[in-house]
């Protein structure tokens, strides 16, 4: 049994992972997470991370070992699918309480595994370790053993505790526990030359499904995916796969590498977000198969079917070229998706103004650049701030990222769209790109905007809330753009129009202010605004009042 | 009277509770300005405001103190220190409010000696409020997190007064529970406007969390009520709590400047806004305004019309104690069975729940009670939709968090025109069930071999 910090040193030096084998030795030992800043930190923690590695596994029952917020306040908030057993939707938490944390909390534990198996009866458990309970010296590999030998039941500690590092060690700490317990403890019931894993691979949304129909027709089949629509029985056989893809992300990379060290099952990189990505990523699995001794004649099934599908995905995504014309796009996300989406988006004709690199690996940043030539505007860590400012100055038309930073652009009356975890739509494979670009089209042309990006008819338009914040942004970064407002006029302001009501109820809310009934009062209490406005229509009908331009 | 057990399981399955850390940063988020922090690892806190972000659909200030093995080990001081020194420099709060987690409540941080010490090193900050508040994550849940940070604001931030100098007669302090929504505490003010009182709320979420666009790009909560405005709370006539979990801010108010409180339990449902109303009338002097008068007949109307769907329904309903006393208590009045009660923590309004039993447990209690005593009408938060789901029974959503539906900020249940809106959201949850799910078929009566189906009424 390796301890815990053992662990966590092994998947430190993972070789497979690009940006861990440019490193020292000795900055390798310090691992793959930045020191997390006090008061600057933002993300998840190692159970975290943890339990969104293995929350996936549909039949098993997740237990966490801890006090009520580790679990009380994060379950039910991921959108992986099932298709079938719904266990994994339910919560477990021993819910420690003070007397647990003096007296020790492995009894309550213990207890909690055996209410389990009689209530649910599930093919096996998995105890998650928090901070408190490691804290205090609960031996949770000791009573998941001995919970084990007692009930004839798979238990299977998993040692994450919060304070050991970030969301992304997690992941690393949920696949050893994968590795050390569950992979290899079973054998299929057949085998076949076309067996392969997907290696992290979520389901989120569905988005596995977008994919699994094409591997079924071109004969692929899916032995394990880890974990997303999982079930227990196959994790436990996926050593037999005869190959692997780690699906877009990093997180299981050690999974991977050392199942391919332990079970000879070699495994390459890739993602299904994109036309080409995709059809890339299937030939190479085929490629893999036949490597390892399946048919040629898979590879021209593969062939076939990535002809017909990507024919009909650049048809369908031929009718939004015409809408994205001129449209740019602030991508801001990491990894993977950093490069895998620049290139669905660029295949219908829009923009890429910026991507964030925050996470991506010197491979991923050598792949924008091929796709986005050698002035990629690849941003290192963007504030919220210069989020802002960028969606403001109109140097992208819409941001992509994650729910995190949403209302920055939403505050600032700016399409979005989730493409990370918690989105409810799919994307994935030749159907998925092509509802990407819908659901891209919906909020880039919602007729919503226009009317949200009118200054209120009362409102003065130096004081206004954007002219504002866009100041204040152009005061915290120096050396800026210097002609911020002036291009705020395109696009934003392009369709905006104002109409009768706006005066009239200027007239109302002066009248309801200032009680001024008399005619000449009125008129000197509405003009300042009303009647410059009055004077901007005239001269430009088509374009008149937003509170940006009055600004100018 | 209700008997209060305690469920008996080793392991909570779906809870229903949530940590009483981040029910401590809720009320910091209630502040002007204010960068809530939580002494603990990261997760602590991304997982709060996960939630909150969810629920309201906005940013949400919270920061984390980031412990890591070794610094929970050694102490968090310079964590604590850190994190402080970051967020002045970052965000200049006009106050950060500090609450503990299970971690470092393990350890025993003496986090008022760390603050001490940071003011003695740190000069600069001396006009940064700090209010530190004990929440481990492994005693008491969400609502208690919310009393005592509550409380704490008060001891803290409010300045003692003369009792002999003369108090701003039409000034009144509020504090309301946490169970109440931004929604009810805008309504709740133009009530006591319409009084011709000026109320401060403490916490105010409203102006933080209700949803507006804000006026200024700021890092910190962009509303609510101000540090100044705390101070000054003791020149006020009278002090207002809603919600028994208030009576600890409530009292510490007294406590340091004299003025008196009056507690209201509950503010959903007809007689008890009848007594709030009065109360009103009373302490301003004025005569309660038709508005209102209106607003009761309507109310008046509205429980007529709807006693025939509520009526006899079987509730199942699981909360926190003091919106779990209130929702229950107004169905019961209109003709409701509070059938399964569960809650999160102990309180004393418990007691007075009209039910046979509250139980202190989860979901999967309430399910199993709703199924044993076949309820047809759920409440909790949104969790609990799954229970619903199986129960095959309507289901309504109230309480922290409602992640699943938009406008939770908004949804009212105090006065009686957010009593009126409660009662029709129900009765039309109830009476769409029965046009989806019980409508009368040939079927429904048919012969079987006992004769026809005869269900016996079960009296609660």
């Amino acid at each position: 049994m390796t301890s815990l910090s053992a662990t966590i040193q092994d998947v430190f030096n993972e070789a497979d992972c690009a940006k861990n084998a440019n490193k020292s030795e000795a900055a390798r030992k310090k691992g793959c997470t930045k020191q997390l800043q006090p008061g600057g930190a933002a993300g998840g923690c190692a159970f975290d991370g943890a339990k969104i590695a293995l929350q996936p596994f549909t039949d098993v029952a997740h237990l966490v070992h801890g006090p009520i917020a580790c679990e009380g306040n994060s379950w039910d908030n991921r959108g992986s699918a099932s298709s079938g057993p719904d266990l994994w939707r339910r919560s477990f938490t021993t819910d420690m309480h003070e007397i647990d944390v003096v007296f020790g909390g492995e009894k309550r534990l213990y207890k909690a595994i055996k209410e389990i198996i009689e209530k649910y009866d599930p093919p096996a458990i998995f105890v998650y370790q928090t901070c408190v309970p490691a804290m205090i010296g609960d031996d949770i590999n000791a009573v998941c053993k001995i919970a084990a030998a007692k009930f004839g039941k798979s238990v299977i500690p998993v040692n994450s505790p919060g304070f050991v590092g970030s969301k992304n060690l997690g992941n690393k700490l949920a696949g050893e526990a994968l590795l050390e317990y569950v992979i290899g403890t079973q054998e299929p019931d057949r085998t076949t030359p076309y067996d392969i894993n997907l290696i992290g691979e979520y389901n989120l949304s569905g988005e596995l499904w977008q994919i699994k129909p094409l591997l079924d027709e071109i004969g692929i089949r899916i032995l394990s995916c880890i974990s997303g629509d999982g079930k227990y029985r196959e994790v436990a056989c996926s050593h037999r796969a005869r190959a692997a893809m780690m699906v877009c992300s990093k997180a299981m990379i050690n999974v991977a590498s050392k199942m391919r060290e332990r079970y000879g099952i070699p495994f390459f990189e890739g993602s299904f977000y994109g036309i080409q990505d995709t059809s890339e990523a299937l030939r190479k699995i085929a490629r893999m198969l036949i490597e390892r001794g399946a048919p040629p004649q898979l590879m021209e099934r593969t062939e076939a079917a990535v002809a017909r599908e990507e024919a009909k995905a650049w048809a369908a995504i031929e009718r939004f070229k015409t809408r994205f014309v001129g449209k740019k796009v602030l991508l801001v996300t990491g990894g993977v998706k950093s490069w895998s989406v620049v290139a669905a988006l660029q295949e219908a004709g829009l923009e890429i103004v910026g991507t964030s690199v925050k996470k991506s690996t010197s491979e991923d940043r050598e792949r924008i650049q091929k796709l986005m030539g050698h002035d990629a505007h690849m941003i290192e860590d963007l504030t919220p701030r210069e989020m802002y400012k960028m969606l403001k100055e109109a140097e992208a038309d819409i941001m992509l990222s994650g729910g995190k930073s949403q209302f920055v652009a939403l505050k600032a009356a700016m399409p979005w769209l989730d493409i990370n975890q918690e989105r409810c739509h799919a994307y994935m494979g030749y159907v998925g790109i092509v509802k990407l670009m819908e659901e891209i089209d919906k909020a880039l042309n919602n007729p919503i905007w226009d009317q949200l990006r009118m200054p209120a008819p009362w409102d003065n338009a130096e004081g206004n809330w954007q002219a504002k914040a866009l100041a204040q942004v152009d005061v915290s970064a120096p050396g800026g753009a210097p002609n911020s407002v002036g291009a705020e006029k395109a696009p934003h302001a392009k369709r905006t129009r104002s109409c009768k009501t706006v005066e009239l109820s200027i007239i109302e809310d002066r009248v309801s202010a200032h009680g001024s009934t008399a005619v000449g009062t009125m008129a000197q209490d509405t003009d300042a605004s009303a009647a410059s406005k009055r004077a901007s229509e005239n001269k430009m009908p088509a374009q008149p009042v937003s509170a940006l331009q009055a600004a100018e | 009277m209700a008997i209060v057990t305690c469920s008996k399981k080793a392991c909570t399955i779906n809870p229903l509770k949530m940590s009483q850390p981040i029910g401590g940063s809720f009320a910091f988020l209630g502040l002007r300005g204010a960068m809530p922090l939580l002494h603990g690892s990261q997760g602590c806190t991304s997982f709060g405001l996960t939630l909150f972000v969810r629920h309201f659909k906005e940013a949400v200030p919270l920061q984390t103190t980031a412990m890591s093995e070794v610094s929970t080990v050694l102490g968090g001081y310079e964590n604590v220190e850190q994190a402080i020194l970051n967020i002045y420099k970052r965000v200049k709060p006009e106050i950060i409010g500090i609450n503990s987690t299970g971690v470092t409540e393990t350890k025993g941080d003496d986090v008022e000696a760390f603050i001490r010490l940071i003011r003695q090193n740190h000069p600069h900050l001396e006009n940064v409020p700090f209010v530190y508040v004990s929440t481990p994550d492994f005693k008491d849940a969400f609502q208690d997190g919310w009393e005592k940070t509550v409380a704490r604001l008060v001891e803290v931030l409010v300045d003692p007064v003369d009792p002999a100098a003369p108090r701003d007669c039409s000034r009144v302090n509020v504090l309301p529970g946490c169970h109440l929504t931004p929604g009810d505490l805008d309504e709740l003010r133009t009530i006591f406007e319409d009084f011709g009182l000026r109320p401060s709320f403490l916490p105010d979420i409203a102006g933080s969390l209700d949803g507006h666009i804000p006026e200024e790009f700021t890092p910190t909560t962009i509303g609510g009520i101000g540090v100044d405005e705390i101070a000054s709370m003791g020149q006020a006539v009278w002090t207002i709590a809603i919600g028994t979990q208030m009576r600890r801010a409530a009292e510490a108010m007294q406590a340091k400047t004299g003025t008196p409180f009056r507690l209201f339990e509950r503010l959903c449902g007809l007689v008890p806004n009848d007594e709030f109303m009065t109360f009103l009338s009373e302490i301003s002097g004025e005569p309660v305004p038709t508005k209102y008068r209106r607003q009761r007949g309507q109310l008046a109307d509205a429980m007529l019309d709807a006693h025939f769907h509520i009526g006899g329904r079987k509730l199942a309903i699981g909360a926190e104690p003091d919106l779990l006393f209130d929702i229950s208590s107004m169905l019961y009045e209109m003709g409701a069975q509070v059938t399964a009660a569960v809650t999160t923590t102990a309180s004393p309004v418990l007691e007075r729940v009209k039910a046979q039993e509250v139980v202190i447990g989860d979901l999967e209690d309430l399910e199993e009670l709703a199924k044993a005593r076949d309820c047809n009408l759920l409440i909790s938060h949104s969790h609990g939709r799954q229970a619903a789901a199986r129960l095959d029974i309507p289901f309504y959503r109230a309480g922290f968090p409602m992640f699943d539906r938009l406008g939770a900020g908004h949804q009212m249940s105090v006065s009686y025109r957010g009593t009126r809106e409660l009662i029709f959201d129900l009765a039309n949850l109830i009476i769409a069930d029965r046009e989806a799910n019980h409508q009368p078929t040939p079927a429904t009566w048919q012969i079987t071999g006992a004769g026809l189906h005869v269900v016996p009424p079960q009296l609660n």
